[in-house]
Formats: C-alpha cells, structure tokens, sequence
C-alpha cells in the first residue's frame, strides 16, 4: 500500500505542472482576448496569399 | 408637402445605408457617398475585396468627412500616445469605435497589404482596440492614423485616452487566485475522502499522512487567496464598520486553526476541504461580480471631450499645440465642427458656436467680435480665431467639473443590502458563539471550544456573500442584452432604490439633430425654388432644415442677400422679394403669451404671405412609457433649452415639474435639492451640461445613440432606442432584490440547520463538507434561475 505515497506524490506534481502551465498561460495574456480568436479562426486566406506574421 | 417617391430602396455596397440623396456607380457597385467609394478603391487595389464577402455591408459610413490629424505631427503628443518606440519601430494601441464585425478584424489586420510599412496589426475585438507596429522610418504615426481613417477605421484618440486608462487598471491576481484555490480546493477533497469512507485501523498511517498534506494545501488558500478579506476586515474593523468580510475572515480563521490543530493533536481530520471550498467559492463570486465592458468607459471627464491638440497662430503660422499647454493670449484656429477647448475672445471671423454640449440649448449662439466665447462650445460654420483669456484648467467647464460633486467618494451613496444584513448578522453570530461556548464552559470546556468554532465555521455566511454577486451578475447581463449597460452591480440595487427621477430634454427625451419639418400654406413649384435659393445661402440650422426637407430643387440665382441674425433673411431672387424668418420679422407680430418662437420660420414672397414651417423635435419612442412611470415615482424634466416645447411636453410631465433654461450648475443644484429633502434621485442626461447632475444624483444614466461614443461620466449608459423599457428594467431591479432577499432566507434556513448541530458542539467535518457547498450550489443555481424567469416574466428576454 505504501505505493499510495509514490502514486500521491505523481499526481501532486502532475498538478502542480498544470498550474504552472496556466500562470504561465496567464501570465503571457492568452486569457486576455478571449473573443478575437475565435473570430479569426474562421477568416479564410486567400489561396495566392503568403503570410507575413 | 414632401413627395415620397415610391421605388426601390438602393442600398450602399459598402456601408448599407440607403441611398437617399443619389448615389455614386463604380465597376457596377452603388456607394452613397464618395468617402465609401473611396473607401472600396483603396480595397480592391490592395486585393482587400474578401472584405465584402465575410459581412453584407460590413463598412462604416464616410459622410463626414473633414477629419484632421495635423496634431499627430507634434512629437510631444506622438510620444503620450505610443506605447513603445525605438530607432525602427513604433507600437502603437489605437481605440477604434467602428470595429463591429468580423470584416473589420480581417481588414485591420491586413494593413501591411495596404502599406507594407507596417508590421502587425492585431485587433481585440471586445476592446475595440487595435494593435500596431509599424517600421517608423517609412511612416510616422501620422500616416498610420491617415491610412486608418481612409480605409473607414478612425481611431478615437482623446486626452483622456481610452486605451491607456485601461491598461492602468490595477491588477490583483483574482484568476490566479481562483486558479490557486481551485487547485487546493480539488486536492483536498480528494485526500479528504478515505477519511470520510472510513480507514481500516491498520492503515492509520495514512490518516496521519493525508492530514498534513491538506494542511499544506491549506496555506497558501488561506495565506495567499483570503488575504484580500483579511486586510478588508481589519481596515473595516479600525473604521469601526461591521461588513461582510469580518465574518467571513473569522469563518475562514477558526476553519484553518482548528483544522491545523485538529490535525497537529491527532485528534480529527479538520475542515481543511470546508475551508478551501469556501474561499473558492467566494473568490468566484468575486470574479463574477467584477463584470466589465471593455468598450465602454463610465469614467469620463471633460478632457474626453476636448480635442488632443489645438492649432495655435503664431508668427503668421500655425502649429498644433497640446491642449494642457495652451496659454493665456495665445491665438488659437477652431474650424467647424471644432470644440472651444479654453474661454477665450473672438478675434476673427463669424461665431457661430453650438453650445448644445454644455447647456443643452440646440441652436447655436451667433458671437460678434470681441465677445468672450466659453469653452465647450461647438463653431458650426467657418474657421474662426480666438485668443485665450483662462488657461485650460480653469475655465468655465472645468471649474463645474471641479465642483465637489465630483470629488465626493462613492462609498456614501446607498447601502446595498448585504452590507446592511452583514452588519446584524456578525452581531448575532458572534452572539450564538459565545452563548454556546458560555453554556458548555462550567461543564466541558473542550465542548465549549468546539461549540464556539463549530458555530463559527458553519454559520459563516458565505451564501449571503455569493447570493448579491451572483443574483446582479445574472441581471447585469440581461440589462445587457436590452442595450442598458451598467458599470458594476452594486448599481442594480440603487436602480431598485429610486424615487425621483429627473430627465434631460435635448438629447435624452428628443433625438439630437432628429427634426421634423411640416409645411403650413401653399406654395406653387416655382416658389418652392425661390424659398429654397434663399434658404441654401444661409448657413443657420433651420434654413438647412428647409433645404433639406426640399431637397434637389432647381436654384435660381441670388442678386441680393441680407441675413439679420436671430431674425431672418430677406433676398432678391430672380426678380422677386423672398424673406424667411421669424413671426415677428415677417409679420411684425409674435403669437402672445409665448417665449422665443424659434420652431416656426415664416414665409413672405412679394409682399404676401405664404404660411410658415413648423420644425418639431423628434422625440423618443420611449416617451409614453416615461408618461407611466409618473404614478409610481417623481418624474421631472430639466432642460437648459427654452421652453418652447413646454406645451408638447405637458403632456407627459406634470405641471410644474418641468424646468427649462437651467444651466449646468443650477441642474446639479436641483439634484441636491432633492436629495436634502430625501429622494433618491436618478438623473438621465446625455451632455456634458448634465455631467454635473449625473454625478451628483444617487444613480446617473448617460443615454446614447451609439454606446461607442463618448458619453458623460457615469453609473450606467443607456442606448436611446431602450429608453422606452426603462419602467421593465426598474421592475426587473426589484424582482433582483426580492431574489436576493429570497436567496438570503434560503442560506438562513441552512444556517439553522448547520447550528443546531454546531451548539451541540458535535460538529463533524463530513456534515460541514456537505452543508457548506450544497447551500453554495443552492444559492447559485436559484438565483441564476430566477433572474432568468423575472426577466421572462418583464419581457426582457
């Protein structure tokens, strides 16, 4: 049973990654348009055209 | 009468609009006006013409044209607006209220095919913002607003910028602290249940094992995430103000030392699940509270309404100078359509200054030479020179805006009603707990101890906490839905407070510029031409009125031409005497018992009279509705308009509740009056003229045409075409705080429940993990409900 420590300690640090990930997310202003990109996924580009991002 | 040609309507290719006055052709498209012509050139020049096919109409309308950004050239000014720039590049955050469809996300950021010189664009829709980084040795600043403005996009840029305002905004790490608690919160439950489903005894280690770690996770919910109660309820304690966030700061205090003791005696697994659910819980609330419009901005002053620069003369040239270093005697350029941005004296040219911004009178007020002009003030007609007699800061204007009214803090406006619960129910909590501790002390004093913090943990009110965020947040968004906008929710129980409420006229009650113009007596079509070449040499509104109402007539050549200002205007057209004017100038005479009769322009050709326009104010839709409210609630009208509509308006205002000519100061004056003997004043304005009122009155309301723009400072804003549910949307605020007052009841009822196990002193930390977020959930999903049916049942959804 003593795996349980082994498995807690897994999941802890799982975890904690995951809320690194979402400061980090935060942090950088992903959550701050939450809209615009959810417009601009549906603007097709012109076939000829060549981004320039 | 007004002949209205049946046909079909034509609609513009690149703005939608109707094509009422004739329209322009291009490569087999109809534009109404050459700035949306123009605009489709740049367009399909560049390849831009997918523009089209993403919306129908997806353009802005060029009318108005005449936009100068000369100002942009200054680098004092260039640099407050940038947000970074170096020897290469510039960024650059432009506020641009056209953005309204995703058309204009597709075109704003596909500005470096039209100039390659720029970089980047990226749009922020909700915003309203747009992005920009641009090569700053091909094109200056200038030339990126230039190309903005041609392809329809002007970007609002006002002393008071938008942008940087809310950029500024303080930032205190609630998502990371919702993220933070959530994450202890999941964690803890989770270690928590082996206790609950019971652990064999050999397998006590864990027991042990699991209580540290949720004491762990404990920390930093209660160190990092409460702190914001924990400082609030000692900051409130020093004030000697008993509010929500004691009882809960004590709440979440005895949850974490008992659980931290439970778990260091070994003696209970503690409420370490109870107390990271309950700030959880509290902090979404928080966050759900805090709803924003990004795009709108309840806190203007004067400055937003002031242009960035102004053109100053010197040595024979101008130069734009900012606004806050303009100085006393300097000679200063306003063209037409420009503001007065400082008091100052006319030196050149013919003043024709609108003034309907500050004291609501629509007419625009002629100024002869030498007359002191006020700021504020609109020139409406040709470009005209001033000088300077008061700094900025202490003009007319701004010496109103510096009335007190606007320094008063807000926190002495009304309470809302769970800092009034809050206050009773700490005493009488705290009362319980000590009874139950006072009670088992003689007998057991562990019981007692447990009693008293059992008490605490389970009556903390945590519902009355959520049920006013939750309930509000849910009415903010169906306000939101029928046009009417509210800065936060605190609002929406003020709105359910009020017992006056006082209108403004221009603007608020009729539509600015939305007149009506009937005709009285005949003419024939050859004097319709005569009337119409006179009118058309004029420049004073109504005579533009008159153009307008005949609209492509034939004009006949003008030999004389003489206006009297105020009166009227006499011309000699093709051989005959036309003179348009006031009753007094035609007729010699004026309708008695009445003021200034400015609605009606009277008509005399050769000496014969031939009738007279009446030129109505258009007004609101919602007129009627206001008409009802007037049996529940003091309804007043306050206008610093003549009171030439007074016996229109009686209809819907009582008599004697109806006041015309006031200006800035005696409107805010009346709301204080008001509020002396006792009413809770709600105030609808539109102008600056009102600002002052607006402030002062227990609930301001800013209406508007169009929500993006500038609007005076306020509590709420409210799109003009939503006037006429204004008695709907003071019902729905009182069904919000029956729900409030309902989910409260609701909470108590868990409350009493919880206590009667809590005094026995034999409160298990199951019962408490059970209780506390089942009354939350309760709480949530009933107020969200119903809101829903209150608003179903008001027809505002």
């Amino acid at each position: 049973m003593s795996i349980i420590y082994f498995l807690i300690g897994c999941s802890m640090l799982l975890a904690l990654i995951f809320l690194g990930a979402f400061f980090w997310a935060q942090k950088n202003g992903q959550n701050d348009d939450l809209y615009t990109p959810s417009v601009r996924i549906l603007l097709d580009d012109e076939p000829e055209k060549e981004e320039k991002k | 009468m007004k002949q209205i040609k049946i046909q079909q309507q034509i609609h513009c290719y690149h703005c939608g609009n109707d094509c009422e006055e004739g329209y322009i052709e291009q490569d087999e498209k109809v534009f109404c006006c050459n700035g949306c012509r123009e605009v489709y050139s740049i367009l399909s020049q560049s390849g831009l013409c997918n523009y089209y096919s993403f919306n129908v109409h997806p353009g802005a309308e060029q009318k108005s044209g005449n936009k100068r950004f000369d100002y942009l050239k200054e680098p004092s000014i260039v640099k407050d607006l940038v947000d970074y720039s170096d020897e290469k590049f510039t960024i650059v955050t432009f506020y641009i209220p056209n953005i309204h469809c995703s058309s204009c996300i597709w075109l704003l950021e596909q500005l470096n095919r039209i100039n390659p010189a720029i970089y980047y664009s990226r749009v922020d829709f909700l915003r309203k913002q747009v992005n920009i980084r641009f090569n700053n040795k091909q094109i200056t600043l200038h030339g990126v607003v230039e190309v903005l403005d041609r392809i329809g996009y002007e970007p609002l840029i006002s002393l008071q910028d938008v942008i940087r305002k809310q950029g500024s905004d303080k930032k205190d790490n609630l998502v990371k602290k919702i993220a933070l608690a959530g994450f202890c919160f999941g964690n803890v439950m989770l270690l928590s249940f082996p206790e609950y489903l019971g652990i064999s005894v050999n397998e006590q280690a864990f027991r042990q094992f699991f209580g540290w770690l949720n004491l762990v996770f404990c920390l930093p919910v209660v160190l990092y995430c409460a702190n914001g109660y924990f400082t609030s309820a000692w900051t409130n304690l020093k004030n000697k103000v008993l509010n929500i966030d004691l009882p809960l700061a004590i709440g979440i205090t005895v949850l974490f030392v008992r659980t931290a003791a439970e778990i260091i005696t070994h003696m209970g697994p503690g409420f370490a699940d109870t107390c990271c659910g309950l700030v959880f819980f509290l902090l979404v609330g928080k966050f759900v509270q805090r709803k924003t419009y990004y795009h709108l901005s309840f806190e203007r002053d004067y400055r937003s309404f002031f242009p960035v620069a102004v053109q100053v003369i010197e040595e024979e040239k101008e130069r734009p100078v900012p606004l806050a270093d303009i100085q006393v005697g300097q000679r200063i350029l306003i063209r037409n359509n420009e503001i007065i941005p400082a008091d100052a004296i006319l030196l050149k040219g013919e003043g024709k200054v609108d003034f309907s911004f500050v004291t609501g009178e629509s007419v625009p007020v002629e100024k002869v030479l030498g007359e002191v002009v006020y700021a504020g003030g609109r020139q409406t007609g040709e470009a005209i020179e001033l000088e300077v007699v008061k700094p900025v800061s202490q003009s007319y204007l701004t010496r109103l805006w510096n009335n007190e009214a606007f320094t008063r803090l807000q926190d002495n406006r009304m309470q809302t009603f769970s800092e009034k619960a809050s206050k009773y129910f700490t005493i009488v909590l705290l009362a319980i707990a000590l009874g139950s501790f006072l009670f088992w002390l003689p007998a057991d004093l562990h019981r007692g101890i447990s009693a008293f913090t059992a008490v605490l943990i389970i009556a903390c009110p945590c519902a009355l906490a959520l049920s006013t965020p939750f309930t509000m947040a849910a009415a903010l968004s169906i306000f939101d839905k029928n046009f009417f906008y509210l800065k936060n929710t605190a609002v929406v129980e003020q709105l359910a407070h009020i017992d006056t409420i006082v209108l403004d006229k221009t603007g608020t009650i009729t539509i600015a510029g939305g007149n009506t113009v009937t005709q009285h007596g005949d003419v024939s079509e050859y004097e319709k031409g005569l009337i119409y070449s006179a009118c058309s040499n004029s420049a004073h509104p109504l005579s533009r009125l008159i153009c307008q109402f005949w609209n492509h007539q034939h004009k006949l050549s003008t030999n004389s031409y003489y206006e009297i200002p105020g009166r009227g205007i006499t011309a000699d057209i093709d051989r005959h005497i036309v003179d348009v004017g006031s009753e007094r100038f035609i007729r010699g005479i004026s309708s008695p018992g009445s003021g200034p009769k400015l609605t009606e322009v009277h008509i005399r050709i050769d000496n014969i009279y031939k009738g007279y326009f009446s030129v109505q104010q258009h007004y609101r839709d919602g007129i009627k509705n206001i008409k009802d409210l007037s049996s529940a609630y003091e309804v007043f009208l306050l206008s610093g308009d003549h009171n030439h509509e007074r016996e229109a308006l009686s209809v819907v205002f009582k008599p004697g509740h109806m006041f015309f000519e006031q200006s800035p100061q005696e409107k805010l004056d009346f709301i204080k009056m008001l509020q002396a003997n006792g009413h809770r004043v709600m105030m609808i304005g539109d102008g600056l003229n009102d600002a002052g009122a607006l402030k002062q009155s227990d609930l301001g309301i800013a209406i508007t045409d169009n929500v993006n723009n500038f609007s005076p400072g306020s509590d709420a804003i409210l799109d003009g075409k939503a006037l006429s549910r204004l008695p709907d949307f003071f019902k729905f605020s009182k069904d919000a705080l029956h729900i409030i007052y309902a989910s409260f009841i609701i909470s108590l009822c868990y409350n009493i429940a919880g206590l009667g196990y809590a005094v026995s002193g034999r409160l298990s930390p199951l019962i408490a993990a059970i209780l506390m977020p089942l009354s939350t959930v309760t709480i949530i999903s009933f107020t969200s409900i119903a809101a829903h049916l209150a608003a179903k049942k008001r027809k505002l959804l």
